[in-house]
């Protein structure tokens, strides 16, 4: 990263805007600051290209980030059902974190598996065909 | 029109980690007949095939080709457009699942033909799981020696469905926010970093192989006067077989949902995505091209049990969440859509609503800087051409709920 932070200007901020959020699950005001310095930009610049993107976040997101699509070929196929049992289990409401940490629950839009809807992404895996047993599964096996 | 496999033909037959499984398939003959012919015969059999741009906007692919090689300056850039958003839309995810060696030979075709020495693919974030079978893909298509020309390097965007949009897309990778730009200069002439930029959609490019090996004459027979080749759909929503079919330009759509996907008790489905147009049960033998009906090739079927207002809030929600902002019809007027729908499905609608909602319709897509804006109207205007009176009704009732309101009061 130091070493592309040498390079000035726009070419990689989305890059390292992105190694970022996947290292230390969130952008956070320092580091805007410090990128902002180092390529020859304005922190406004930068804050405003980390807080255009879905998937990048200004605030720290838990271990585990749970995408459920709310687009409506999911719609259409109960997605409610999945934000229903997910919410019941980890007793938190789409947008918030779990007080320890282990997960962040989000909406998110169409995430292209429509043909297993409905669907969410668990981090950056793929889960289709949902029901609230296998939800059940995949969240106890998530660390 | 039958189904049939030009795009799809290696899906489920080759293996994708597996190149030598490619080349049994005839695979990279394509290039090497490239390779043998001048640049810009390459491009004239692109251009007499009629190829079209898949993505959404149909333009001729050949066209685009031209134009960018006739650019001045020696240094241009090829962008296979990989950010499949639209909603309902799965088409690139299988192809890239499972054939992503016929979309590396034709990028690679098409960069010989355009002079580019670098090329990108633009991954949307949420297929982050597709990136590790891509960047396999192209080390052993360089293994095997077929990229000698051309540097294809892989960029990831970070969830924005305007990326989609060419001009957005240009300034994400550029590292910027991404916003459209102004139109004119398009992307043949000044595109990513201000260099002459072809920008193809992946279903665009996986039909140039079969093209090359099968001459324009071949392919120019398949479809309709406007609309050549094949198209690759989407299915679902309420129907038993959700999936990727590829059908003939032209084919109709009772074919693909009912005979295909086999739907049950229709009311209406959409075509192409949030900003598509809606075809009501009425008219479900219309047929599917460029000249009628097509965008992304997303179709999602809606059955009789669900209420049209609900359909269309949560669509312009969507798009509404989605514009990026950078010009007033669209990020003003896609939310006063949204609120008005919202005051309809509410019970709170008002008579001059319907009115309201066609105007800012017009000043939309008029005054829009790229399609988002245009379009994002159509599944309003849409349903209210077919579900006019669920309109009225849900206005009736509202009338009706406000005047119980006021008695309690009195």
């Amino acid at each position: 990263m130091t070493k592309r932070l040498k390079v000035r200007g726009w070419e990689h901020l989305l890059e390292l805007l992105q190694e970022e959020q996947e290292k230390t699950g969130h952008i956070s005001e320092q580091f805007i600051e410090l990128t902002a310095k180092s390529i020859g930009l304005s922190i406004s610049e930068v804050y405003g290209v980390a807080t255009f993107y879905h998937l990048l976040s200004t605030k720290p997101l838990g271990r585990n980030v749970i995408r459920v699509c709310k687009c409506d070929p999911c719609y259409l196929k109960s997605s409610q059902l999945v934000v229903e049992t997910i919410q019941e289990k980890l007793g938190i409401a789409p947008g918030e974190t779990t007080p320890d940490g282990r997960f962040s629950f989000q909406l998110t839009n169409c995430i292209g598996a429509c043909d297993q809807a409905p669907a969410m992404l668990l981090n950056h895996d793929l889960h289709g065909y949902l029901t609230p047993v296998k939800i059940d599964k995949i969240l106890e096996a998530c660390p | 029109m039958p189904l049939k496999r030009i795009v799809l033909k290696n899906c489920q037959i080759i293996d994708p980690r597996d190149i030598n499984t490619y080349l049994e398939q005839d695979g990279f003959k394509a290039l090497h007949q490239a390779l043998g012919m001048t640049p810009e015969a390459v491009i004239a059999e692109v251009k007499a095939s009629g190829l079209r741009g898949r993505g959404g906007a149909g333009f001729p692919c050949g066209l685009k080709w031209e134009l960018a090689r006739k650019s001045p300056g020696a240094k241009k850039y090829l962008i296979c457009n990989a950010d499949e958003g639209e909603v309902g839309t799965f088409k690139d995810r299988y192809i890239l699942q499972n054939d992503p060696f016929t979309l590396i030979e034709a990028m690679a075709i098409a960069a010989y033909a355009l002079s580019a020495k670098q090329a990108f693919i633009y991954l949307r974030a949420e297929y982050h799981y597709l990136l590790d079978g891509l960047l396999n893909a192209i080390d052993q298509v360089k293994a095997k020696g077929f990229l000698a020309h051309l540097n294809i390097g892989i960029r990831e965007g970070a969830g924005a469905y305007i990326c989609g949009e060419e001009s957005a897309l240009m300034d994400s990778i550029e590292g910027k926010r991404g916003e459209a730009r102004y139109k004119p200069p398009y992307p043949p002439s000044k595109g990513l970093w201000s260099k002459p930029t072809v920008i193809n959609n992946v279903e665009t490019l996986m039909n140039i192989p079969a093209i090359l090996l099968n001459g324009a004459q071949w392919f120019n027979q398949i479809g309709t006067e406007k609309s050549k080749g094949t198209k690759v759909f989407s299915v679902s929503g309420d129907v038993a077989r959700p999936g990727v079919c590829e059908f003939v330009m032209g084919s109709r759509l009772d074919e693909i949902v009912v005979d295909w996907a086999h739907a049950q008790d229709i009311k209406m489905v959409q075509i192409g995505g949030a900003s598509g147009g809606i075809i009501p049960y009425s008219m479900i033998k219309t047929t599917l091209s460029f000249e009628t009906v097509l965008g992304s090739g997303a179709v999602t079927v809606y059955d009789k049990s669900r209420d049209t207002l609900d359909f269309v809030f949560r669509t312009v929600g969507f798009l509404a969440e989605e514009s990026c902002g950078k010009c007033t019809p669209c990020r003003e007027g896609t939310e006063v859509m949204l609120e008005i729908l919202g005051r309809l499905t509410n019970g709170d609608g008002q008579p001059e609503d319907i009115h309201t909602l066609e105007e800012l319709s017009n000043v939309m897509s008029l005054s829009s800087l790229c399609g988002l804006g245009q379009a994002a109207s159509i599944p309003v205007m849409d349903t209210l051409k077919y579900f006019r009176s669920e309109y009225d009704t849900l206005i009736k009732q509202s009338i009706f709920l406000r005047s119980l309101r006021s008695q309690q009061y009195q």
